[in-house]
């Protein structure tokens, strides 16, 4: 036997030992997402609790979305024009900026940023009530904490991102167009056709509804780490980046499959629409 | 074991693992209704999981609990609800809800259990408070306003606001000054006076344990058992700790070192 062998062996062991724990994990998640939803069905908490962590949700994120938004546009517009200008294609810029944004910048940026200012602070919230025992007080006193602690949360990411999403979805447009309208001296006529025949209702529905998927997940992922929170500072420390580096990782995953999900039911909608364009 | 007619709680050859750490060894244990029992041990020989076990916050890796006689393992959700209302719990730092005040704190299981019009919530807040001591210029207080010994005492009135059948005390005072400890020892003591109630008091403090308890159980660390030693060193009233035949029960009870400066020893 060549001596490798036991430490291939071994990381084998090792490999299946952590696909094991990530497939467990996932089982976990689901199970306490599902728990989570019936939380929202069954109105598990009050009203002005929903309305509280909405306005937290959406006033704490509504500046770095609409920064972010707003430089996006601005930096793929000085990024794309030299290309387009070469081939004569500058006045195309708006329609090609403008469906990137709305479709897939938009609804991306406004969950990560969620996810960062909001995703890794409940998490921090949850962790905290975990190790000083709320958590389990909240069961001692005949209240499902799952369903009384992340229905509201679920909910309010949920109905607070497609607002986000479109404050990105806007200041990104601004930024682009003033862009190449102020500083490259695009036709503001032409710039604004093309955008117009390309950017359809479709596509606005589309990066709108990914936003919500992406607000659901993102607020699971990150009360999911906040409920399974290690003891101490320190697990409070990492279960708040766990809860951005997993959503962060699951909003691009899910933005995958979702764009060819949603391309393919397009395709069967409206099926020559592309060459009519064309 | 024989089983107690008069338990309220029995716990059937339990054990429960953290990982690799075995935390309780085949523990048998029945507690009788509306007694005080009193669970002593060192540091990590199982206590607070003990308690934690009763109201199915943890389950056991072997094992079963039953509470009055019906194995919780068994209960529906709805039932395992309606027990943990049967049952009130002082946790080790109070476990204020951080984000509510000390009248919400005190109001929330009368709340979350339904059936309370919001005149006799306010009732039974005031009336809890005053039974702890506490004066109604602290209801709308926020818990981090307040001192440790007052954390305990909202905990102790939102754990007794539902009337309930147990109470489970889980180093109840822990960080106090020996007045403070006095006084929640005094408030223990009313709390059953006040109506018969079955009580499980988690300490360290032998003072608290003489001045509550009716019967005393003693838990040591599996880690340092031996293979076919029982969990549990001692059972019996207050008054037999310090003669007892076993001598880690007296070292205990008289706090001394002794061979636990041994280099490893303390970290077991």
């Amino acid at each position: 036997m060549s001596p490798a062998q036991p430490r291939e062996s071994a990381l084998l062991a090792a490999a299946l030992e952590r696909a094991g724990n990530a497939a467990e994990n996932l089982g976990d998640w689901t199970l306490f997402s599902l728990r989570a939803a019936r939380g929202v069905t069954g109105r598990s908490f009050r009203t002005i609790e929903l309305l509280t962590i909405c306005l937290q949700v959406g006033l704490s994120s509504v500046g770095v979305v609409a920064i972010t938004g707003a430089f996006i546009g601005m930096v793929l517009a000085v990024q794309t024009y030299s290309q387009f200008h070469t081939l004569g294609l500058e006045t195309s810029l708006g329609a090609v900026i403008h469906l990137s944004i709305v479709k897939e910048l938009g609804p991306v940026l406004a969950a990560v940023m969620l996810s960062g200012r909001v995703g890794s602070a409940m998490s921090a919230e949850l962790a905290t009530m975990r190790v000083t025992e709320q958590i389990d007080a909240l069961a001692c006193l005949g209240v499902d904490p799952v369903k009384y602690l992340v229905g509201p949360r679920f909910l309010a990411c949920v109905l607070m991102i497609p607002l986000l999403c479109v404050i990105a979805d806007l200041m990104g447009l601004a930024g682009s167009s003033l862009v190449c309208l102020q500083i490259f001296k695009i036709d503001a006529f032409h710039y604004w056709q093309h955008s117009k025949t390309f950017l359809q209702p479709w596509d606005i529905f589309v990066g709108i509804g990914k936003s919500v998927l992406f607000g659901g997940v993102l607020a699971l992922i990150a009360c999911h780490r906040g409920f399974h929170s290690r003891p101490g500072a320190e697990g409070v420390g990492r279960a708040a980046t766990e809860a951005f580096v997993y959503s962060f990782v699951a909003i691009l995953v899910l933005d995958f499959f979702l764009a060819l999900f949603s391309n393919t039911i397009h395709d069967l909608i409206w099926p020559m629409q592309g060459m009519q364009m064309l | 074991m024989p089983e107690d007619t008069t338990s309220i709680i029995r716990l059937a050859d339990v054990s429960i693992r953290f990982g690799k750490q075995l935390v309780l060894r085949k523990l048998a244990l029945d507690i009788r209704a509306h007694e005080t029992l009193a669970i002593i041990g060192e540091s990590g020989c199982g206590k607070t999981v003990l308690l934690k076990l009763i109201v199915n916050l943890l389950q056991p890796t072997e094992g079963e609990v039953f509470f009055e006689r019906r194995l919780i393992r068994g209960m529906t959700e709805a039932e395992v609800t309606r027990m943990r209302l049967r049952v009130g719990f002082l946790f080790q730092q109070a476990a204020l809800f951080d984000s509510l005040n000390v009248f919400d704190n005190v109001a929330f299981g009368l709340r979350a259990k339904g059936g309370y019009a919001e005149d006799d919530i306010h009732r039974r807040v005031h009336e809890r408070l005053g039974e702890v001591g506490l004066a109604a210029a602290v209801e709308p207080k926020m818990p981090a306003e307040l001192s440790g010994g007052m954390r305990k005492r909202v905990g102790l009135a939102r754990a007794l606001a539902l009337d309930p059948d147990v109470m489970l005390y889980d180093e109840p005072t822990t960080g106090l000054d020996p007045i403070m400890t006095d006084v929640i020892n005094e408030l223990i003591l009313k709390a059953r006076r006040r109506r018969p109630i079955t009580s499980v008091v988690v300490t360290h403090e032998m003072r608290t344990v003489r001045k509550v308890a009716d019967r005393v159980v003693m838990l040591f660390p599996v880690a340092r058992l031996g293979a076919d030693e029982n969990q549990v060193i001692y059972d019996g009233p207050p008054a037999g700790l310090a003669t007892s035949e076993d001598a880690r029960v007296r070292q205990f009870v008289e706090g001394e070192a002794r061979d636990r400066m041994s280099a490893g020893k303390e970290d077991e």
